[in-house]
């Protein structure tokens, strides 16, 4: 869906800002560009809508070069999601929302079902449509900012730290309600964060950058589990218990849990992480069926089960 | 005799005129912003975007502001003439300034995230430029425009000094003729013009631009109709074109007096003496009311017309000096008469020309001449006495305070010092008054119209005759205030009305009959 060959940008004749950067991004899938700050991520990001020229290297979205289009045109089929959302100030919130579709110029009726069709998923209460955005709270603004980048239907996203300027709260909850979406499901997904976090919980594979180079690039798993160098187990190691237990699933460590004699109050899904089940078994042991085997999870199992797995 | 008169009856007897002032002040003065906005807002514009023009341009316009008012339109007048066109110019690059600066502000003003999510939605530069930038930026832009007009109020006073109208009109005249409620009924209307478009434009600032688009298109409408005002009230034709000072368009022995004595009916423009002779010269005008010693006469190559029916009173100079001091030093009077009959209306122009158009010394120029007629002597001792010679700041003054210093100082054995640039009449003769000088060089008309202030009908039986006039004022002096006028000297500074030489033999004008005459034929 999004394919990267060789992109190089540069600031200045010797700063390189993006250094020969190749990936393909598949359809439907979300990949997340971590990393510290300056370390190109944002760059490369902005260069796929052609907010910045690459310097050299091609960017393909659905095999057609994006040279090939202008720039508008290209982006008003990119839905963009800003740090800092950047919703226009003198525009109401359904104006905001619209922006793209009437762009594109869509009928108003259209439009305007759009509006409320987003707004509606979105938790954002339907009188809101006339109010500006400086009186919404930090969160709803996010949302809005979500919505207008989703107004069009655009079958690529992407975002730019969208969740970077909540507090901590309110980024866990506007996160967990972002995945659980309909809306985004089915969209191919390029996040840029620099919350490792974030990017564990959110991302299919991560690219890990550092100076403008790809670190490395696969699942959550790979990185935690099989780092291909010494940057990427230092950068993971401060949260690695965390990661591990949260890149980690139950039918990962099937052939390692013991088997349930009677079935549990607590269920869990064989898809569900080894955070997840720590969750639940601080109260009482669950039981998980898998491939029509029935298998029991407790602290003790749990535990050898994932030595096991790392062995 | 003006002074029972209220502002109230000024302004009831001279509604129509100050209609037609304040139309056309708006007028010029919402041209002007007119094509600022149209100019200005672009460049505001391009210059958010090429940045490297910005410090330039900022700069021209700045640079613009910095020049004085009047001098700005002093300018315009060789490029342009005179008349609303260097006016508007110059209230144009006037108004520039704020509008280029505050467009250029408001648009860099825009939060960037606000920008780069327009161009992130795929917004195109003209798209982001209409919805975005320009809506957002609009307060700044308005402030711009508001302070350019109120600026612009202000300086379009100064278009009176340049024949193009306005209220200034009547503030210069109320001024030069010391007449209190004329400057009133120009000023007060200046400034309320002033608070009333603040106000209006500060409305427009506050309303949701958004909401109240329509609003947006009216503006322009609205300054183009105020504009339009300046075209109303030029209802005048005629082939002959004049330009009288502020002053003389206010007073009985002037536009007034020409108008009842002679019938002279012409079009007017009310202009500066400063720019007047110059204009005339440039055939921008057809007659002018000038000083008849002036040295710009003699410079633009002007000819007076005699004032046949003697409506302009006669202002011959004598030196006026303390009884006191004659008593105390005899030989000072007849130091002082030697200059008696030496100097006429034209040697008096050919002087002043050499001080103000030539630059040369004062002193330099009357020591030339007091040598040419053989009355100059090297300074004596000195050790006499002194006396303290005073003059009004301007030419005439100069030079005669000048030729009696070195008289005095060579044909007495008294020192002279001189205080030039003593102001006006009235800050010369309390000097005089109250022992500050000895002497200073006064004009009959002046002595018996400002000093004396004599009564109406002595002013009307006598001011015909100079002689008359001259023997009131030293009779009057001598008893109010013991001060002798000695005896004139021969030359008389008195308004006059003067066209081109060239023009005025061509057309056999030499009396201002004539030309009352030349003027109603057509």
């Amino acid at each position: 869906m999004i394919k990267l060959e060789h992109v190089s940008k540069f600031f200045g004749p010797e700063k390189k800002a993006v250094d020969d950067i190749s990936f393909e991004v598949k359809e439907g899938e979300t990949l997340v560009l971590l990393g510290t700050s300056g370390c190109g991520k944002t760059t490369t990001l902005r260069m796929i809508n052609r907010l910045l020229e690459a310097d050299s290297g091609q960017i393909f979205i659905n095999g057609q070069e994006i040279q090939g289009l202008p720039g508008e045109i290209l982006r008003r089929n990119i839905g963009y999601v800003l740090q800092n959302t950047g919703l226009f100030p003198h525009y109401t919130v359904s104006d905001n929302i619209g922006l793209v579709p009437s762009l594109l110029q869509w009928d108003k009726e259209r439009i305007h079902n759009r509006v409320i069709t987003l707004m509606d998923k979105l938790h954002l209460p339907a009188a809101y449509a006339t109010a500006y955005p400086q009186q919404l709270s930090g969160g709803q603004q996010q949302r809005v900012g979500l919505a207008r980048a989703l107004a069009a239907d655009p079958p690529v996203l992407l975002m730019d730290e969208p969740f970077g300027a909540l507090d901590p709260l309110t980024r866990i909850s506007v996160r967990k309600e972002f995945k659980s979406l309909d809306e985004i499901s089915h969209r191919t997904i390029i996040l840029v964060t620099h919350d490792v976090e974030e990017a564990f919980e959110l991302g299919h594979r991560i690219c890990l950058m550092n100076e403008g180079r790809i670190q490395q690039l696969g699942t959550p798993a790979e990185l935690i589990f099989h780092p291909v160098n010494d940057f990427v187990r230092s950068f993971l190691d401060p949260q690695r218990l965390q990661l591990e237990l949260k890149s980690l699933r139950i039918k990962d460590l099937w052939q390692w849990l013991p088997p349930a004699t009677k079935a549990a109050d607590g269920q869990l899904t064989a898809a569900s992480t080894c955070w997840n089940a720590l969750e639940a078994i601080t109260h009482e042991p669950v039981t998980v069926v898998y491939e029509q085997e029935q298998k029991m999870i407790d602290g003790n199992g749990l535990m050898e089960a994932i030595a096991a797995y790392k062995n | 005799m003006e002074s029972t008169e209220t502002l109230f009856d000024f302004i009831q007897q001279q509604a129509g005129k100050l209609l037609e002032q304040t139309l056309t002040h708006t007028g010029l003065t919402f041209i002007s912003v007119l094509l600022a906005v149209a100019i200005g807002v672009p460049a505001g514009i391009l210059i958010s975007r090429k940045k490297r023009l910005a410090a330039p341009v900022l700069g021209f316009a700045g640079v613009m502001q910095t020049i004085p008012s009047i001098a700005l339109l002093g300018f315009m007048i060789p490029l342009l003439g005179i008349g609303p066109k260097p006016a508007i110019v110059a209230l144009f690059l006037y108004a520039l300034l704020p509008i280029v600066r505050n467009t250029y502000t408001g648009i860099r003003g825009v939060d960037p995230n606000v920008t780069e999510a327009a161009t992130g939605m795929g917004m195109s530069r003209r798209q982001m430029l209409l919805k975005v930038q320009l809506p957002l930026a609009m307060p700044v832009i308005l402030a711009g425009i508001r302070t350019a007009t109120v600026i612009n109020v202000g300086v379009a006073t100064l278009a009176a000094y340049i024949a193009a109208g306005g209220l200034g009109e009547f503030i210069f005249g109320g001024i030069a003729l010391n007449n209190t409620n004329m400057m009133l009924a120009g000023a007060i209307p200046a400034a309320l013009l002033a608070l009333l478009f603040d106000w209006l434009l500060s409305l427009l600032q506050h309303i949701n631009i958004r909401k109240a688009r329509k609003t947006l298109y009216a503006l322009p409408v609205a300054f183009l109709l105020l504009s339009s005002f300046y075209l109303l009230p030029n209802t005048y034709s005629g082939k002959m074109l004049a330009g009288f000072t502020p002053e003389f368009m206010g007073r009985k022995d002037g536009d007034l007096g020409l108008k009842s004595v002679y019938g002279l009916h012409i079009r007017t423009l009310v202009i500066s003496d400063m720019i007047m002779y110059k204009a005339a010269y440039e055939k921008k005008l057809d007659v002018i009311s000038g000083s008849s010693t002036d040295g710009r006469v003699k410079a633009f190559d002007l000819v007076v017309l005699e004032d046949d029916k003697h409506i302009f009173p006669p202002y011959y100079a004598a030196p006026i000096v303390r009884e006191e001091t004659l008593q105390k030093y005899p030989e000072l009077e007849p130091a002082l008469n030697l200059l008696v009959g030496t100097i006429n209306d034209s040697i008096m122009t050919e002087l002043n020309y050499r001080v103000d158009y030539l630059k040369q010394n004062p002193e330099k120029v009357a020591k030339d001449f007091l040598v040419a007629k053989q009355l100059w002597k090297p300074a004596g001792k000195g050790d006499k006495g002194s006396i303290r010679i005073g003059s009004k700041i301007f030419g005439d003054g100069y030079i005669l305070a000048a030729m009696y210093k070195m008289l005095i100082e060579g044909h007495t054995g008294l020192t002279a010092v001189t205080k030039t640039g003593l102001g006006g009449t009235k800050i010369v003769f309390d000097a005089l008054v109250n022992d500050q000088i000895d002497m200073y060089p006064e004009y009959t008309g002046t002595g018996l119209l400002v000093l004396l202030q004599a009564p109406q009908q002595v002013t009307d039986s006598i001011i015909s005759d100079s002689r008359k006039v001259y023997d009131y004022v030293s009779a009057a002096f001598a008893k109010q205030y013991h001060i002798k006028w000695l005896q004139p000297i021969g030359f008389n500074n008195t308004y006059a009305l003067m066209m081109r030489r060239t023009a005025a033999q061509e057309l056999h004008i030499k009396t201002i009959s004539d030309f009352t005459k030349y003027v109603n034929q057509q």
